[in-house]
């Protein structure tokens, strides 16, 4: 027996799996979209990082289910919140005191830790949409752009367009505005992170170590260059940010069920 | 974190609670439909002694409000409101009245079997202490039923009440005592007010004991318990009835004490609630806490109805400065050393703040508040979003995320 963790994040968008082994090492992982059978994805996400892992299901000592869909992971044995899971998650790669910030699907999340991780305190969005991955895809859509291709889009602006309005339908308007006064669309995108990573900012304060963790985070590298620009330091981000909150859950699964050996 | 299985122990008193309310809204309707005592709308912290010394009976719109929260039908009727022009950002108690007005509806005929509709109005009295919106709120059924709506303005940010607060209040309600009498057909008996000011003060006393019960470990009462056993402290206040029933209910909670038995399975973490409580939700968020074996037992929000500068001797002045020393109408300063103090009264490990959107005098964390407790004291705060009665202005899968989290964290750092 190979044994090992899994975590299974199923959020909103994407449902994330994470294979840890007896070293907290990342051995395999996959992230699929979560679609509306999150029992079937979530099994689906387990087969292919088994398969990465080179491991089976007999090697899972535990596992743990976070995010929106965590009661609808059937193979798993225990469930944790996603605010605890990205904490976990992010404490693993950067232990010390730190302030996470986490850009979802559907909820941005500001999770604050003291230096031995312990959550002294937490924030998620407002009921919603501004400043969460689906604000950007809200604003892809209307631009017509590819999500893959926004950041570098961004990148290249000059002259950004800023987007007033909270509301992700108000600024659906406002960008279309600027579509029709002519506007450069790479000024507009970059005035749709602007926006984002205003909104994240405005949740909380921040601490001296900040973290950033989520798939739009993942996907869109300019978003980290222009949060470090507005907040004037450098921010953290792991190798796989997407997977905080599913490496946490494996995180978990490690402190609930010890492995066989450990128990000798 | 894994819900277990949820214990939740029923009071046997709530029986009797719900007799004392079903009483109430019966002698109402009855009243309603013979015409033989005049009924006056009043609201929750208005001058209700006054009204009871003129032979009134009384109803609280605010409390069908409630019931309107709690069967959610609230969410439905909303709409009829905000249809003829008051906005869904305003009090939700208000606009889901209003609505239900409009629709011909009302929780009571399904509650009290026999009872059609809301009981008459013969006029409409109103202290703005909870918020300017009940004056709104009476001045469309003062119009509706061409009644008189009349009341006081109350003094807000209040940090230490003045005699020049109290003197204020005093002329404010001495001047409504003509137009009520003509009204009531009848004088101002001074003896009746004094009567009802001594039972007010008893009932508050019982009801400020019944609420200490939750200092004992484990509680035997919890914050969703309360905001139904509050009714008779509301409705019937100034009245025999209400101090008879907390007797009974403060004697349950007692035994429940000396036996050591909690409201809840197990109670491990201790939560303050400060804000309104989500009508529409009082079942799943109690099956919520005590599922993570978490006892929310203390509010703001039921301590709001103890009123202990009420003294018979002087029925006027003790009223105006039992309604001015209300935490609601009160400077933060004063919040967050009274929060303080329950929080260590109550032994709390957390707190957690509902921000209704509709409610903003009801919800105490927009003003920093939270943060300056948290730093004061080092109990970690929650604020969660939502609304007394709008449901579209509540994410439920987010409040379950956050209060578990919240739970986890509380959890970790006991660990």
């Amino acid at each position: 027996m190979n044994p090992i963790y899994v975590g299974v994040d199923v959020g909103a968008s994407r449902t994330k799996v994470a294979v840890l082994d007896l070293s907290k090492r990342l051995i395999g992982y996959s992230i699929k979209k979560s679609g509306t059978d999150f029992s079937k994805t979530a099994a689906e996400c387990l087969k292919t990082s088994l398969e990465m892992a080179g491991c089976t299901e007999a090697d899972m000592v535990g596992t743990v289910s976070t995010g929106y869909g965590r009661m609808n992971v059937l193979f798993a044995r225990e469930t944790k919140s996603e605010i605890g899971c990205h904490a976990k998650g992010s404490y693993l790669y950067f232990p010390m005191a730190i302030t996470i910030i986490d850009i979802g699907g559907q909820d941005n999340k500001v999770i604050k830790l003291d230096e031995n991780g312990r959550r002294t305190g937490f924030k998620m969005n407002r009921k919603c949409a501004a400043g969460t991955g689906a604000f950007l895809e809200e604003m892809a859509f209307r631009l017509d752009i590819p999500l893959d291709e926004m950041s570098v889009l961004a990148s290249r602006s000059t002259n950004m367009v800023k987007l007033g309005s909270f509301c992700t339908v108000f600024s659906a308007t406002e960008v279309l505005e600027n579509i029709r006064n002519g506007k450069k669309v790479e000024d507009i995108v970059k005035g749709v992170f602007f926006s984002m990573i205003q909104r994240v900012l405005e949740m909380d304060s921040l601490t001296e170590n900040v973290v950033m963790t989520g798939g739009v985070v993942e996907n869109n590298p300019y978003m980290v260059s222009m949060a470090e620009e507005l907040i004037g330091r450098k921010i953290l981000v792991s190798e796989h940010p997407q997977l905080a909150g599913a490496i946490g859950a494996a995180l978990y699964a490690m402190d609930l069920f010890p492995a066989p050996s450990r128990e000798l | 974190m894994a819900a277990e299985e949820v214990v939740l122990r029923r009071l046997k008193t709530s029986k009797d609670i719900g007799k004392f309310m079903s009483d109430y809204y019966h002698e109402l309707d009855a009243a309603s439909k013979s015409g033989k005592q005049k009924i006056a709308w009043c609201t929750s912290v208005g001058p209700a002694e006054i009204l009871r010394g003129m032979g009134f009976l009384i109803y609280f719109p605010e409390t069908h409000s409630a019931m309107l929260g709690s069967t959610r039908m609230a969410t439905e009727l909303i709409p009829k409101a905000n249809a003829i022009g008051y906005s869904p950002e305003i009090c939700s108690y208000l606009t889901a009245d209003i609505g239900a007005f409009l629709q011909g509806v009302t929780p009571l005929s399904k509650a009290f079997p026999g009872i059609e509709s809301i009981p008459g109005c013969d006029v409409l009295v109103y202290n703005t202490n909870q918020c300017r919106d009940v004056q709104d709120w009476f001045a469309w059924y003062s119009r509706k039923f061409g009644v008189p709506s009349v009341g006081i303005e109350t003094h807000r940010n209040v940090g230490t009440v003045t005699d020049t607060h109290v003197s204020s209040i005093v002329g404010q309600m001495e001047s409504l005592v003509e137009p009520l009498e003509k009204i009531a057909g009848r004088r101002l008996d001074m003896d009746e007010l004094k009567h009802a000011v001594a039972l007010s003060r008893q009932c508050s006393d019982l009801w400020e004991e019944v609420l200490a019960t939750a200092a004992a470990v484990p509680s035997p009462l919890t914050f969703f318990d309360g905001t139904t056993l509050m009714g008779p402290a509301v409705v019937g206040r100034g009245t025999q009835k209400a101090i008879d029933v907390y007797k009974l209910l403060l004697e349950e909670l007692n035994e429940r004490i000396a036996q050591g038995v909690g409201a809840i399975g197990e109670e491990k973490y201790r939560i303050y609630w400060d804000g309104m409580p989500v009508w529409g939700r009082l079942g799943p968020h109690s099956k919520l806490f005590a599922g993570l074996k978490a006892n929310v037992i203390a509010s703001t929000y039921c301590s709001s109805w103890i009123f202990s500068a009420l003294d018979p001797e002087k029925p006027m002045e003790s009223m105006a400065r039992a309604y001015t020393e209300l935490f609601i109408v009160r400077s933060d300063e004063y919040k967050e050393n009274y929060i303080k103090g329950k929080l260590e009264l109550f032994h709390c490990d957390g707190i957690i703040y509902h921000d209704a959107k509709t409610c903003p005098n009801n919800s105490n964390c927009r003003y920093g508040l939270p943060q300056r407790l948290q730093a004061q004291t080092n109990i970690p705060a929650l604020m969660i979003n939502g609304d007394l009665n709008d449901l579209r202005l509540l994410s439920d899968e987010q409040t379950k995320t956050n209060i578990e989290a919240f739970i986890e964290q509380l959890e970790e750092s006991k660990a």
